[in-house]
């Protein structure tokens, strides 16, 4: 036990060393988050142009100052238009991983606080999910489904609700041995009460965190769909579409069109994840999520 | 006697997945909306009456049971008749047998190469740990890991297509081309197979950093530089090798992200193999060729698995004197 503790330390040290050599990076990446959101917001009380504006006069246009992003080969403002796909996109994103942890924390919240072989049977079941690959199963979803923003969301819920799942299981199972649970037991509370009472609100916190590192997962799954044409309606602007429509301009050199899509995918998803990481090295380090972004 | 028992221990998981995954595909073909016969009639359904339409649903079998028609199939499956492709109007093992070649090509290059740059890169970032060198790496990867494949193949397209002209941007062969020939083919896939080892390296080398600086902390490590070995010695012979253990396993449950990757960089580099084509037949909802590839797609999952609790028994002996949990 000593051992352990004392190869440990100096990681931990390690850790602390490094968020006090770069004490902006969490703070940029709240920013930027809160910058987003706002964006995505407050886009249609702040934009003055129309997103689906064609405009043939200005078909292509590179970056400039009218035109920060440029415009697409139709003449519609990039910027505006990528705004607009984060916003469809996150509240997508949104949509899938809250079903997700929702559909999860029942299932986990049942194999951890029934035990036995429901337990078992139900964690069997969850490693089966875990075996398939997950877009592949989110494009039969969506092709037998025809393309549409529930589609989508179901697809990314049903492939995705197995990691809430593992970690509240896995956190139940700590619950259940504290000594106030014992104490709720021989105070005579029933297993309802017990989960209402000790279990969820133990659970509140993890299950936040789930879901805010699921959404840029998701927000993944619903531009891949997007791209590969399955997933939103096309003339809907989302990031995914977007990019799909901007690789026959990518062909004959427009880049932008293309590349500020998919920043505005990758960006958001290092934020969340850096602050993410974050919240679980001052929380608790011990807890390492599942999620791997 | 060991293997055997991974073996049968894998097969025991496998099977019952393997059923619920086919029987699960069919339950969701049978609760879509979606009408495949008048699909294959297009605009002919409009004239056609209803029961020449129930002539082609019996002759499908669609009129059938669930269980029924899930039953035939498996049947069929087991004598290797996988069924007819609706949009290509060819057998599905003919389509697959086609492609699957160039998907295995692709990936298994795509493999090498991850596999070398992810070590060589995660054990020198490990080993210089907060360098400038471990800096740039571990901050490549994890923006990597955040951008979707599909758009560093575009990225990768503009830059080496389009702008600076050195390679091809998509297909097997120039378009001109009528048989394919070896130099040509290289060519075509270089972009492919750089951009799939890049974007599932990064995990990778991030795993082998992070595993190296665990184990460089060892009293073993400690014992080796004592002893006097050369630095390289330590690193290669004694730290990375334990470092790798955990890694095979890793190795093989990573297959599902890799059936992921292969789908989108097929996709944006029109790269004719099954992935590719598993999008073409879901664009056309071909049911018989996507429940097809799905199923070989479960399969390569639980082909990685099994693979990767094999090598384990021989990369280490404690397994083997053990056995398997």
């Amino acid at each position: 036990m000593t051992l352990e503790r004392s190869s440990r330390r100096p990681r931990r040290a390690g850790v602390r060393r490094a968020g006090v050599r770069r004490p902006g990076r969490h703070r940029l990446a709240l920013v930027t988050v809160v910058v987003l959101v706002l964006a995505v917001v407050l886009v249609p009380l702040l934009a003055r142009l129309d997103q689906q504006l064609v405009d043939l006069r200005s078909a292509g246009l590179p970056p400039s100052l009218a035109h920060p992003f440029g415009t697409d080969e139709v003449g519609r403002d990039v910027l505006l238009r990528s705004i607009y796909g984060l916003r469809v996109s996150l509240l997508v994103g949104l949509a899938a991983a809250v079903v997700s942890v929702v559909v999860g924390g029942l299932v986990g919240l049942a194999a951890g606080a029934a035990g036995g072989p429901l337990d078992r049977l139900l964690m069997r079941v969850v490693d089966g999910f875990n075996a398939l690959p997950h877009l592949l199963f989110g494009v039969f979803i969506v092709a037998l489904f025809a393309p549409s923003a529930t589609a989508v969301v179901v697809s990314v819920a049903v492939t995705h609700w197995t990691t809430a799942a593992r970690i509240v299981r896995s956190e139940v199972l700590s619950l259940r041995g504290r000594p106030f649970v014992d104490a709720a037991v021989s105070g005579g509370s029933g297993r309802l009460r017990i989960v209402v009472r000790h279990f969820l609100p133990n659970l509140a916190p993890h299950l936040l965190l789930a879901t805010v590192l699921m959404i840029p997962h998701a927000i993944w799954h619903e531009t891949a769909l997007s791209f590969l044409g399955l997933g939103m309606p096309p003339h809907l602007a989302s990031l995914g579409n977007m990019i799909n429509d901007g690789q026959r301009s990518l062909l004959v050199g427009d880049w932008w069109s293309s590349l500020f899509p998919g920043l505005l995918i990758l960006v958001p998803t290092l934020a969340v994840s850096s602050l993410a990481q974050h919240v679980r090295d001052r929380a608790n380090p011990r807890w390492r999520s599942e999620l791997n972004l | 006697m060991t293997w055997a028992r991974i073996v049968l221990w894998r097969l025991a998981f496998a099977v019952p997945l393997l059923l619920a995954v086919t029987f699960g595909m069919f339950a969701l073909a049978k609760a879509s909306p979606f009408d495949p016969v008048r699909q294959y009639l297009g605009e002919r359904a409009m004239v056609t009456g209803p029961e020449v339409m129930a002539e082609i649903r019996a002759n499908w079998g669609l009129d059938r049971p669930l269980l029924e028609q899930y039953t035939t199939w498996l049947g069929n499956l087991l004598t290797g008749e996988l069924g007819d492709s609706r949009s290509m109007r060819l057998p599905v093992a003919q389509v697959i047998g086609e492609r699957l070649g160039w998907t295995l090509l692709v990936v298994g290059c795509a493999l090498v190469v991850m596999l070398a740059a992810g070590l060589t890169l995660g054990t020198l970032a490990a080993w210089r740990r907060d360098s400038w060198l471990d800096r740039l790496v571990t901050g490549t990867a994890f923006t990597n890991e955040a951008a979707p494949v599909f758009w560093t193949g575009l990225l990768a397209i503009w830059v080496f297509s389009v702008t600076l002209g050195w390679l091809p941007a998509g297909g097997l062969t120039d378009a001109a081309a009528t048989t394919v020939t070896l130099p040509d083919l290289a060519r075509h896939m270089v972009l492919p197979v750089l951009v799939l080892a890049f974007s599932q390296s990064s995990w990778l080398l991030l795993f082998v950093r992070e595993s190296v600086i665990g184990v460089l902390r060892e009293d073993f490590v400690t014992g080796a530089r004592a002893r006097g070995l050369r630095e390289r010695t330590v690193l290669l012979r004694h730290a990375l090798r334990s470092a790798l253990l955990p890694f095979i396993t890793i190795m093989g449950a990573r297959v599902p992200e890799l059936v992921t990757g292969a789908i989108l960089v097929e996709s944006v580099f029109s790269w004719p193999g099954v992935a590719e084509t598993t999008i073409k037949a879901a664009l056309a909802v071909d049911f018989p060729l996507l429940a097809a590839l799905t199923l070989l797609a479960t399969l390569a999952v639980v082909a990685g698995n099994l693979l990767a609790d094999l090598a384990y028994t021989v990369a280490d002996p404690r397994v083997r004197v053990l056995g398997v949990s």
